[in-house]
């Protein structure tokens, strides 16, 4: 108890109440006296928690506020979380506004945990069929130019049915969308010089599992990348600190994290990754392997479950994106599938990117179905879940990416259809 | 003078109609389109044209540094180190350090089943994997689970051949190693192809 006292007294107080004129006692007193707990962080940060003492009755523009801190926090009232899984955690699509993700709601997924890397002591190598093998710090690669990408990444096994109540982030939160700052793979390449005879590249990552995965040669010189920045800052480490493979458009688990090693090669290495796991049912009983792309996909994030709705003018909103390029058009039905009308898009649309979708509705109350389809620009449109179905003669597994159809009740519920 | 100004001017005039025109000819539809398209692309790569040779940043490798470090293994057994192992020596370490993940004989629970043939329905070596030279780089990197890494090349020769063999994909007997491991032929092979989906609208 004594101890507890004792450490609120000694808490540090950020230089910018200074300008308070008061002395550091009194001080403390008036910040105790306001509610405010200054919390002394390991690591020197300091933080401030307003205690939700405060009524909400009381008039906050007659109380001293928060003065300025080391980070920034959310409001106590808004709390968006990952929906995380023994392998992965999903991005809440429906709390988000615009297509950047917060770093910190980016969706995560692993094979062997997150590790945790000193960049210091982590080095890029770079050998194989190559003239010169090389190894770069992250310093020697924030040397080279730098080249800066808005772009999402979506793991290619982001399709969930089989209830009614499941939330857009229950349904395909694998997906986010971050701007990310590297450097070009294949300024690297030219660095290390890439034999001809080299037609892929095994990139693997510095985790627990070493996780591995086989990529061609020309995706390095079409628009790969090395990246250690995320929405302006660090990459996180659940991302892939200190530095990871950005392979836009392309399946998520492609783009090694915790990268420390590229191999140039003459062939695919088949690893674990890319023949028992990433890989899929098609027609005629044949198994789809290197199925990079990410197919054009779009969801209406509201209404979505668990939205209750009142009858009126409601903006349907939503994102979509495709592997391939721009999304061209993104196209709203509010009968069930029978008449489908052109969505607002938000400008800029960026090539491989989430891109908002926004449709102006008046509900007269009745019950029925809403849906949206992307169309990307070399002419895709996302099918339904029976046209996908009947394409692959498979159920469901990686790239599969319906329309999501919402059933509006006439209580204004929403809830999931599935398989439609 | 004058007249070279209004000729210009006839010029100029004439061609901000020719534009005023071909915007009205266009339909709402293409103009949607259009502005959709959102004018100049923003660019995916950065200007290189006037980037030096090299930038000499970084350091040269050697092969020492290389090699403990160069553990792929390609399909055709690039790769695979000295070593061997039979069904018979794995049992042992298989029961010690992977039984209690993937079950008493490979049926699984807590995690991924390993053993089991056409009619079983989860993925399995013998129902799905389609290159033997895949379980040898996958143990050695990432198994056993809580201890990455830390099985020697002999122990993972002796993995290998015991789950090849669980699966009646080789004889018990059989002695893994760098020549042999490659030449295992895995029941599911014929099935993967390579992915033919393209821009445009076809779904596949």
């Amino acid at each position: 108890m004594k101890e507890n006292k004792k450490k609120a007294v000694d808490t540090t107080v950020p230089a910018s109440l200074a300008h308070l004129k008061m002395d550091r006692r009194k001080m403390l007193k008036g910040v105790a006296a306001l509610g405010l707990v200054l919390v002394q962080e390991p690591l020197d940060a300091v933080t401030q928690k307003a205690e939700s003492i405060h009524p909400l009755a009381v008039d906050p523009s007659k109380v001293l506020g928060v003065p300025p801190g080391t980070l920034g926090t959310r409001s106590v009232f808004e709390k968006p979380a990952k929906l995380p899984s023994f392998t992965s955690a999903r991005t809440p699509l429906q709390d988000l506004y615009g297509t950047i993700t917060p770093a910190d709601l980016h969706f995560e997924r692993d094979h062997a945990g997150v590790p945790r890397i000193d960049p210091t002591k982590h080095e890029l190598f770079f050998h194989g069929l190559v003239e010169k093998p090389m190894a770069f710090t992250l310093q020697d690669l924030k040397r080279f130019p730098s080249f800066t990408r808005t772009c999402f990444i979506e793991c290619s096994g982001n399709f969930r049915t089989g209830k009614t109540t499941l939330t857009p982030q229950e349904i395909c939160g694998l997906t986010s969308q971050s701007e990310w700052t590297g450097v070009m793979l294949s300024t690297l390449f030219r660095e290390i010089g890439v034999k001809n005879k080299a037609t892929w590249f095994v990139a693997e990552g510095g985790d627990a599992a070493l996780m591995t995965r086989s990529i061609p040669v020309e995706k390095a010189f079409d628009d790969a990348m090395v990246v250690y920045a995320q929405n302006g800052e660090a990459i996180r480490p659940e991302q892939g600190y200190p530095m990871r493979l950005l392979l836009p458009g392309w399946e998520g688990n492609t783009q090694i994290k915790w990268l420390r090693r590229i191999e140039l090669t003459d062939q695919p290495y088949m690893t674990r990754e890319e023949t028992s796991k990433y890989t899929e049912n098609v027609a005629e009983g044949k198994i789809r392997q290197f199925s990079f792309v990410m197919d054009a996909r779009s969801i209406i994030t509201f209404p979505s479950y668990p939205s209750q709705l009142a009858k009126g003018w409601i903006e349907i909103r939503g994102i979509a994106w495709s592997g391939r390029g721009k999304i061209q058009n993104v196209e709203v039905s509010v009968d069930e599938g029978k008449s489908w009308q052109d969505a607002m898009l938000q400008e800029p649309v960026l090539s491989k990117a989430h891109t908002t979708f926004r449709y102006l509705w008046h509900w007269n109350g009745k019950p029925t179905l809403i849906m949206s389809r992307a169309i990307d620009e070399t002419g895709y449109r996302q099918p339904s879940y029976r046209e996908l179905v009947a394409a692959r003669e498979s159920r469901g597994g990686y790239h599969f990416n319906p329309i999501t159809v919402w059933e509006v009740k006439g209580n204004g519920e929403v809830f999931l259809v599935n398989d439609r | 003078m004058q007249d070279l100004m209004t000729v210009r001017n006839k010029i100029y005039g004439a061609i901000v109609l020719l534009f005023a025109t071909s915007w009205a000819c266009q339909t709402s539809t293409e103009r949607l389109q259009q502005e959709r398209k959102g004018g100049a692309d923003v660019p995916i790569r950065p200007r290189e044209e006037h980037y030096p040779k090299n930038f000499a940043f970084g350091r040269v490798i050697t092969e020492n540094e290389i090699a403990p470090l160069a553990i792929n293994i390609a399909p055709d057994g690039t790769g695979l180190p000295a070593g061997k192992g039979t069904a018979k020596d794995g049992v042992l370490i298989y029961h010690q350090k992977c039984a209690s993940c993937h079950g008493k004989a490979g049926e699984g629970r807590p995690y991924d089943r390993l053993v089991g043939d056409r009619n079983v329905k989860e993925k399995t070596i013998g129902n799905y994997w389609p290159y033997a030279t895949t379980l040898f780089d996958y143990i050695r990197r990432a198994m056993p689970y809580n201890e990455p890494g830390s099985l020697t090349n002999m122990e993972v020769y002796q993995l290998t051949a015991y789950l090849l063999a669980a699966n009646s994909l080789i004889a018990d007997t059989l002695q893994i190693n760098a020549t042999t491991l490659p030449k295992v032929r895995m029941p599911n092979q014929y099935k993967f192809v390579r992915d033919d989906r393209q821009d445009g609208p076809v779904i596949r």
